[in-house]
């Protein structure tokens, strides 16, 4: 199939939810955000509710997809981390096994170095994690929900 | 590529609207965000010129209701339709779900449908896939203006594999949700041939 899923488990879930929730306390980050590079918010955990997660997935998708754009035309691989700096937050980006993009707001009470310390080492585990997903998702025999549906359901959907 | 979290039980699309510059892609996501429930939409974003054209994309998420205990949502984008803006265009299809071309009915826009249409053939297939694999649907927009090509013959032109089509005014939204509900269907038809 040339549009494979990205599928998200219980399991695998909880162990990303975890790293993201450590990170947020060893990083003192505001926000921590995992999308893929499609777009798709992935998990997040800090003070989300004071930040609009899904545009910000969004751009941060956007934002990388241009900076491969850019490495291309270079002749780079890619570049995996980048750094905005604001007056007072910044937002620190980090391509992970090339798959997904752990993002880490934060502002004066934290500090780059910590971030970058802090991202590295939840970055392998990551990796890690993501890795043994796509060989789940491999796996003959994991079903869709969506294989059993039917026209009807797909219609009642756009009964306004 | 969709993506399907069993945690949150929901199912993430992606579609995108394609056509040449000015045919009215942004246009069809502000009446579709206008008319959409607050609670079923986020924050429209556009990232666009001081002239309002748009430089990289126009993000627009939606919700539409539940299937089988999952929510369905869907990502609308728009791409960048001037012609030189193209190392974005391709930025933006990557993981695609589903395709909506915008054309501009004007009898002069003949050769931008014509040159857009085969730009999103190109820049799907550097990426490994076939407009015609896709779920696919074409949008004849601006049909109030006086100088139009008549549908037969923007079917003829654009659609000739005949993909579901449809008539549009997006400023009035005449025809926007019919377009989107199409594409809409496809994709999750496609989910359910797909499987994983």
């Amino acid at each position: 199939m040339i549009n494979p899923q990205m599928v998200m488990y219980e399991e695998e879930f909880n162990q990303i939810q975890a790293v993201v929730d450590r990170l947020v306390r060893d990083a003192n980050a505001k926000v921590v955000f995992i999308v893929d590079k499609n777009g798709q918010l992935i998990a997040a955990s800090g003070d989300i509710d004071n930040v609009d997660t899904t545009s910000l997935a969004s751009l941060t998708a956007g934002n990388i997809a241009a900076t491969g754009g850019m490495a291309k035309l270079l002749k780079e691989n890619e570049f995996a981390t980048q750094f905005h700096e604001g007056e007072k937050a910044n937002i620190h980006i980090q391509l992970v096994g090339n798959r997904v993009i752990l993002v880490v707001i934060f502002d004066s009470r934290s500090s780059l170095g910590l971030v970058r310390l802090r991202v590295k080492k939840a970055s392998e585990e990551l990796n890690g994690i993501f890795e043994s997903l796509l060989k789940k998702v491999a796996e003959p025999g994991a079903d869709s929900p969506f294989a059993e549906i039917t026209d009807e359901d797909i219609d009642n959907l756009f009964n306004d | 590529m969709s993506f399907i979290n069993y945690m949150a039980r929901e199912i993430n699309c992606k579609l995108v609207y394609y056509g040449p510059g000015l045919c009215g892609k942004t246009t069809n996501l502000q009446y579709i965000y206008e008319r959409t429930n607050p609670d079923a939409k986020g924050k429209m974003i556009s990232l666009a010129t001081e002239t309002e054209r748009t430089l990289f994309f126009d993000f627009l998420p939606l919700s539409l209701g539940e299937i089988r205990g999952f929510k369905t949502r869907f990502h609308l984008y728009t791409v960048p339709g001037q012609v030189f803006y193209d190392a974005s265009r391709k930025l933006i299809l990557k993981g695609v779900d589903g395709v909506i071309f915008v054309a501009d009915s004007q009898i002069e826009r003949t050769e931008a449908n014509l040159e857009s249409v085969e730009n999103l053939r190109t820049n799907l297939a550097e990426q490994g896939y076939s407009l015609d694999k896709l779920p696919y649907v074409v949008q004849y927009n601006k049909r109030d203006l006086p100088n139009v090509a008549s549908v037969e013959e923007l079917r003829q032109m654009i659609n000739p594999t005949n993909v579901p089509d449809y008539e549009a005014v997006a400023r009035t939204g005449v025809g926007v949700f019919d377009t989107l509900k199409a594409v809409a269907k496809l994709v999750l038809t496609e989910l359910r041939k797909g499987g994983t």
